[in-house]
């Protein structure tokens, strides 16, 4: 029986071992070598690559990153809540609605950002019609800035905050919200006071869910942000093509995972917290 | 002082069928108040639509003598004990009390001691919903609502969730607590025993509407129809006159001084308390008597008489 059970575990742990373990232990050991003149990297073992890191132009990087990751993941977050919170209440409607919130993961993540290009740019749909009405002169200027990167990833990560918030809103028992208005909670009250506390843990799901992909995307600054908006995906991937830095990439890369697990570590003790 | 709470024609009608028909009832004020029916009868919509969780179709709801059909349950000075208690998990028993004064205008801050006295509360003011037992979270959606002081509480089967050994002694409690604050308490129940145990008054319904309105003596003693003579107790029905069975007696020989009928026993159960005999008239109708087991016991096949009072017939119309 217990061997049975290990040979059904064995390829998924073979997969985690293999295609995690294994590159995280070369990233951790590129990022204390030095630097190859063509790429890849040689002797002698360095803390150079570490040191580079906290120089300000990088750590601005990666608090910029930040800060773009949690304006998005807020924004998904307000927008996602009344949304689930209308699927939830959506009776037997409710399948349709999730499929269609999910229904954009039927095309390919790239050509979606390239369809926000095409819409975003000077000569693009809402320019063109904007000059047209004769509302605007100039074309404004759209896309390739931060407000057009934080659109992009609160369109891409929309649905992963909404589908958390559905899971905990659905189960929210009923009689909860009519004791709220029974004993003189408006509406709104209702929601702020025990809504919102309720689905905390949804909250926090979706927040995750939303926040790291943000934090580590390359795509979505890349091509909707253009040259201007360097943010921490980008920086990482420069490294590896472009600047020919294998080490500086992988410290990069390894601090933008210790800021991730970071924050996964303070959900996992809320969570402790919660069953308490 | 007039009634309280009066509803008036009140109608309820959800796609594909009527939950409530056409039911009028006032209650005075301070009065323990019961509405007893089977499940689906319509209870529980009436005290909703009382509550503003559902909005008549048609009639109207009088709270103190002003229309509230159109409020919302935010602005309507009644409070509901709910069936499951509906207490907010997230908050502590403090928090659930004084969920309801942060909203109300006059009332703002209010001391809640006394009510967490009133309902022994004492020293679990910090604790979180799971963190009690059944009883004192009843008692905690209870002092949630009284603590507002409403015009009427709404009970909607507050023991069922309740273990069945504690629920005697809740409801006696909860008799002792109204009888305390001298709230109006509409009670909705399908447990006639509990019904008849806590009411000043209670109504019967039967499919939306209502059956009979009296003090539990009056509905259990003399029923207005068959339904309500078979919901509030057992009943024998001999050539069409009912008699509790209670009120029946096992003889050997007709009795002088009372009605009585031949009849074989077909069973005799022992329930502690009493005896449950059970028997077959020459007509084949069934009777049971209930009689004191220090009457000896009864065999299957004896013959005896089953003796009554003409007092206690119960004289309905026939159906």
């Amino acid at each position: 029986m217990r061997r049975l059970r290990f040979l059904f575990l064995a390829p998924a742990a073979g997969i985690v071992v293999l295609l995690f373990f294994v590159p995280l232990a070369i990233l951790l050991g590129y990022a204390a070598l030095t630097r190859g003149a063509y790429g890849g990297a040689g002797a002698p073992w360095t803390l150079e690559n570490w040191v580079r890191l906290a120089d300000p132009l990088y750590v601005g990087i990666l608090a910029r990153s930040v800060a773009v990751a949690a304006v998005s993941t807020a924004l998904c977050l307000v927008l996602g809540f009344p949304l689930a919170w209308f699927i939830a209440r959506a009776g037997r409607r409710k399948n349709l609605w999730l499929a269609l919130v999910m229904l954009p993961f039927w095309t390919s993540f790239l050509v979606r950002t390239y369809a926000w290009m095409f819409l975003l740019r000077d000569t693009g749909l809402f320019n063109t019609a904007l000059l047209k009405l004769g509302l605007i002169a100039e074309p404004l200027p759209l896309l390739y800035n931060y407000g057009a990167v934080i659109l992009g990833l609160v369109y891409g990560y929309l649905p992963f905050m909404v589908l958390p918030l559905f899971a905990t809103l659905e189960r929210l028992d009923k009689s909860l919200l009519e004791a709220a208005g029974d004993l003189g909670a408006r509406p709104w009250q209702a929601q702020w006071r025990v809504v919102v506390p309720l689905a905390a843990p949804g909250i926090r799901a979706g927040a995750l869910l939303v926040f790291i992909p943000c934090l580590g995307a390359y795509l979505t600054p890349d091509l909707l942000g253009g040259g201007k908006t360097i943010l921490i995906g980008t920086l990482i991937q420069n490294q590896f093509t472009n600047s020919r830095d294998w080490p500086f990439g992988s410290a990069a890369s390894l601090a933008l995972m210790a800021v991730v697990l970071a924050l996964l570590m303070l959900q996992v003790r809320k969570k402790q917290e919660d069953l308490l | 002082m007039g009634d309280v709470l009066e509803l008036r024609g009140l109608t309820k009608r959800f796609p594909g069928h009527t939950a409530v028909e056409d039911m009028s009832l006032s209650i005075p004020p301070g009065e323990f108040f019961c509405l007893l029916g089977p499940s689906g009868c319509g209870k529980t919509t009436t005290l909703r639509m009382v509550a503003g969780f559902e909005e008549p179709t048609r009639g109207d709801i009088f709270l103190r003598g002003n229309r509230i059909n159109a409020l919302r349950p935010y602005e309507r000075n009644v409070s509901t004990v709910f069936q499951n208690y509906a207490l907010f998990p997230h908050l502590t028993v403090r928090e659930n009390i004084e969920f309801g004064l942060r909203h109300r205008r006059n009332g703002g801050r209010k001391d809640i001691t006394g009510v967490v006295e009133m309902l022994q509360l004492g020293g679990k003011e910090d604790r979180k919903p799971d963190q009690l037992s059944g009883g004192e979270r009843q008692r905690v959606a209870l002092a949630r609502s009284l603590v507002l002081e409403p015009d009427v509480l709404l009970l909607d089967e507050p023991l069922s969730a309740l273990d069945p050994n504690l629920r005697k002694q809740v409801r006696g409690e909860l008799v002792a607590l109204q009888r305390r604050v001298g709230i109006t308490f509409l009670f909705i129940t399908h447990d006639q025993e509990e019904a008849l145990s806590v009411s000043d008054r209670l109504a019967l319904l039967n499919q939306g509407r209502l059956e009979q309105v009296g003090t539990p003596r009056e509905v259990y003693l003399k029923p207005a129809t068959r339904f309500a003579a078979g919901f509030l107790g057992p009943i024998n029905w001999i050539n069409g006159i009912g008699v509790r069975p209670e009120a029946m007696r096992i003889s050997p020989a007709r009795l002088e001084d009372a009605r009585s009928a031949p009849a074989t026993v077909t069973n005799s159960v022992f329930l502690g308390n009493c005896l449950h005999v059970e028997t077959q008239l020459a007509s084949g109708e069934r009777v049971v008597a209930e009689v004191s087991r220090f009457e000896g016991g009864y065999s299957t096949g004896e013959d005896v008489y089953v003796c009554w009072n003409e007092r206690d017939e119960l004289a309905l119309p026939p159906g």
